[in-house]
């Protein structure tokens, strides 16, 4: 990293991860030529898909309100240095906060027993991630390896728990009994309903404003806040952080708690936004799509929205797209998915030094650094 | 486990288990030895039983299915090898990558190329491994206790199976009596030090991640043409990652990583046996337990608890030359 090239800031913001995200569309759309469709048709589609009726666009945003939560979980434990993978795991078990609260407090008013259980989700999802932050910082295991692991325990635990105990009586579906109606997350056309207007039935509910709100939070957080400062210290120095009295248990565990707590929110959206009980799998991989959105959205809140907008269209957009060419199934967008990690993800410096080149060679914009240059060949060898 | 009989095919289901788990877990031992983390073994194996599986039904011979799922792994590999060693990417972040691009571009071909949802037409005949029958494994089959080990559990498994329990000791004696083996501990440990030698990390890690391809293409290529006659979307269920947790378990030693294997493999063999059915003392076991067990074992191991994980000293990181 240290030696890569320098890009002038704006290009650093705003060029690179355009460049690197561009670099993902055009690999798939050669797979799309390979396939023997064309790329173009299939990008009309699929914008079609997404934003060409109110349905789709509530879909979209829908969408868009998970990753939105799953990239600022990302990129918030990214911050402190820590990659979290674990946010599809500790946003299933959030799952378990909702069922016990929204049932306990059941009497209370419906924004009330919203607001509890909402809380209810975080606070369990935000334990789950604790397991592997304290793992990492008092035992040594590393947060990658455990994360992934506790996953795959999250997802038995649940799959035992959805199919043997909290299944709803007389149901062959793993799928427990519908949740108290006041801690349902009201989507958009119930409020129109109340106001006496009519709109289509999509899932899109006021989770999008809690992730909006998440969002404005992890700014002031990471840029404006005390602890935000540490964080970003301890991700990047640890050594250094230290040095200025960064508590490395600490900070390992804040970061963990919050991005777990961020994690909670695709939970929200799906549960007491959509589905209104517990059923299997309703993370439905979201939490992997987190990586792709906070690497793409280079970790600043502006950027994961943006990026949980691109990936919301795609999956909206993709599933107009696989009915309509059916050679072209959902797949495609994880597919995407996986390509954009790689680019903006893993490649970016092999974009790096092509850009520099390119906007010196512009003139003026500012001279080629010499230095690092030189430096990267000399690495290379 | 009421007989002999049911012992035997119990750990005859262990082999054909553990087998897929043993190749992506020698592949990660490669890689990891050589310091490279390598998350992307669970993609490797999908990449793989794709290819073989399409290839094996395309050209009628499961051998070129093999040779097609190891050579489009090391692709794979050659992917997080250019990532991770010439851009020095962050390597769970390009090992993710692949894992993500795998689960969905296996999945988006194999539907594109025979519109069945993904999978791949059955493979019959010669289109995929079958089971080697050593010489008198029916003479000898009625010898009491001798008798049907031999015919099941020695005899009768693919040819991918024996290859497996042959890539352990291979790979520990690459490791550990081999000038090449030496090096690559080496630079997995101190690559500075290798450098000084004028020997180049770069190379090692390249050809480290290149065996580490081949060895989950063989994983890969023996669930779609040996264990399945066909490839199903994600039909990998997170072998990739169970072999990743006996890779920690097995404290990145060779011998050891073949023993964990067949011991995780052994709980999936037991997960499906005992289904439903009462264990002494403690009543029916989910087997949602038995899925976790390998994941729970490894986090007790990783925390310390039992024994100490010790992963190469310079893993992780990608090397750059001091100026």
């Amino acid at each position: 990293m240290s030696v890569a090239a320098r890009l002038p800031r704006w290009a650093d913001v705003a060029l690179l991860p355009a460049v690197t995200v561009a670099s993902a569309f055009v690999v798939a759309g050669l797979v799309v030529l390979a396939i023997g469709q064309n790329p173009l048709e299939a990008t009309r589609i699929l914008l079609v898909g997404a934003f060409g009726s109110w349905e789709g666009l509530g879909y979209t945003l829908y969408y868009a309100t998970s990753f939105m939560f799953a990239g600022l979980a990302v990129a918030v434990a990214f911050h402190a240095g820590l990659f979290n993978i674990g946010v599809d795991g500790q946003a299933y078990v959030a799952g378990l906060g909702a069922l016990a609260v929204a049932h306990a407090l059941g009497f209370l008013p419906a924004p009330l027993l919203a607001t509890a259980t909402v809380l209810a989700m975080a606070a369990v999802a935000a334990a789950y991630a604790l397991v592997p932050a304290w793992l990492q910082a008092k035992r040594g295991s590393h947060v990658v390896i455990t994360t992934i692991m506790l996953n795959y325990v999250a997802s038995a635990l649940m799959g035992w728990l959805l199919v043997r105990v909290f299944i709803e009586p007389g149901q062959m579906n793993a799928q427990t009994s519908r949740l108290p109606p006041g801690s349902d997350m009201p989507e958009f056309w119930r409020i129109a309903s109340w106001l006496g207007a009519d709109a289509p039935k999509t899932p899109l509910n006021l989770s999008i404003l809690l992730a909006g709100l998440a969002g404005v939070g992890v700014w002031a957080l990471l840029w404006r806040s005390r602890l935000g400062f540490r964080l970003r210290a301890f991700g990047a120095n640890p050594a250094a952080a230290h040095y200025g009295g960064v508590s490395s248990t600490a900070i390992t565990l804040q970061a963990m708690a919050i991005s777990g707590a961020l994690a909670s929110g695709l939970a929200v959206n799906a549960i007491l936004g959509q589905e209104h009980r517990l059923i299997l799998d309703f993370t439905a991989g979201f939490g992997f799509v987190g990586i792709a959105v906070a690497l793409m959205g280079r970790g600043h809140p502006a950027g994961i929205a943006l990026a949980a907008l691109l990936f919301g269209t795609l999956y909206q957009g993709g599933e107009e797209l696989a009915f309509d060419m059916p050679s072209i199934s959902r797949d495609m967008v994880v597919l995407i998915q996986g390509l954009v990690v790689l680019f903006a993800g893993a490649m970016e410096n092999a974009f790096r030094g092509p850009l520099a080149a390119a906007i010196a060679g512009f003139g003026r914009a500012e001279p080629p650094a010499p230095t690092s240059v030189a430096a990267e060949t000399r690495a290379d060898g | 486990m009421a007989s002999w009989l049911d012992l035997v095919y119990l750990l005859a289901s262990t082999l054909r288990l553990s087998t897929p788990l043993i190749f992506a877990c020698l592949a990660g031992l490669w890689a990891e030895r050589s310091g490279v983390f390598d998350i992307g073994l669970e993609g490797k194996l999908l990449i793989s039983a794709f290819a073989a599986a399409v290839v094996a039904g395309a050209t009628g011979s499961a051998w070129a299915g093999l040779a097609a799922g190891i050579v489009a792994s090391i692709l794979a590999a050659l992917v997080h090898a250019y990532a991770s060693i010439d851009q020095r990417a962050d390597q769970v972040v390009s090992g993710t990558a692949i894992n993500i691009a795998a689960d969905g571009g296996t999945a988006l071909l194999g539907n594109a190329l025979f519109s069945q949802g993904g999978r791949t037409p059955s493979l019959s005949g010669a289109e995929r491994f079958h089971d080697v029958v050593l010489p008198g494994a029916d003479v000898f089959s009625g010898v009491p206790f001798v008798g049907p080990v031999y015919k099941f559990l020695l005899s009768g498994q693919s040819p991918l199976v024996y290859a497996a329990f042959l890539v352990a000791p291979l790979t520990w004696w690459a490791l550990t009596r081999t000038r090449f083996g030496l090096r690559l501990r080496a630079v997995g440990d101190n690559p500075a030090a290798v450098d000084t030698a004028g020997v180049s990390v770069r190379g090692l890690r390249y050809r480290a991640l290149i065996v580490c391809g081949a060895l989950c293409g063989f994983g890969g290529a023996y669930l779609s043409v040996g264990q399945a006659a066909f490839f199903l979307p994600h039909m990998s269920a997170g072998k990739g990652f169970i072999a990743l947790a006996a890779l920690v378990f097995s404290n990145w030693r060779p011998m050891r990583a073949l023993a964990t294997c067949l011991l995780f493999g052994f709980l999936d063999a037991l997960s499906t046996n005992l289904q439903g059915a009462d264990v002494p003392f403690v009543g029916a076991v989910p087997v949602q337990f038995f899925q976790a067990l390998p994941y729970l074992l490894t986090i007790v191991l990783l925390a310390g608890f039992i024994g100490k994980a010790t992963p190469p000293k310079a893993g992780g990181r990608a090397y750059v030359k001091e100026r």
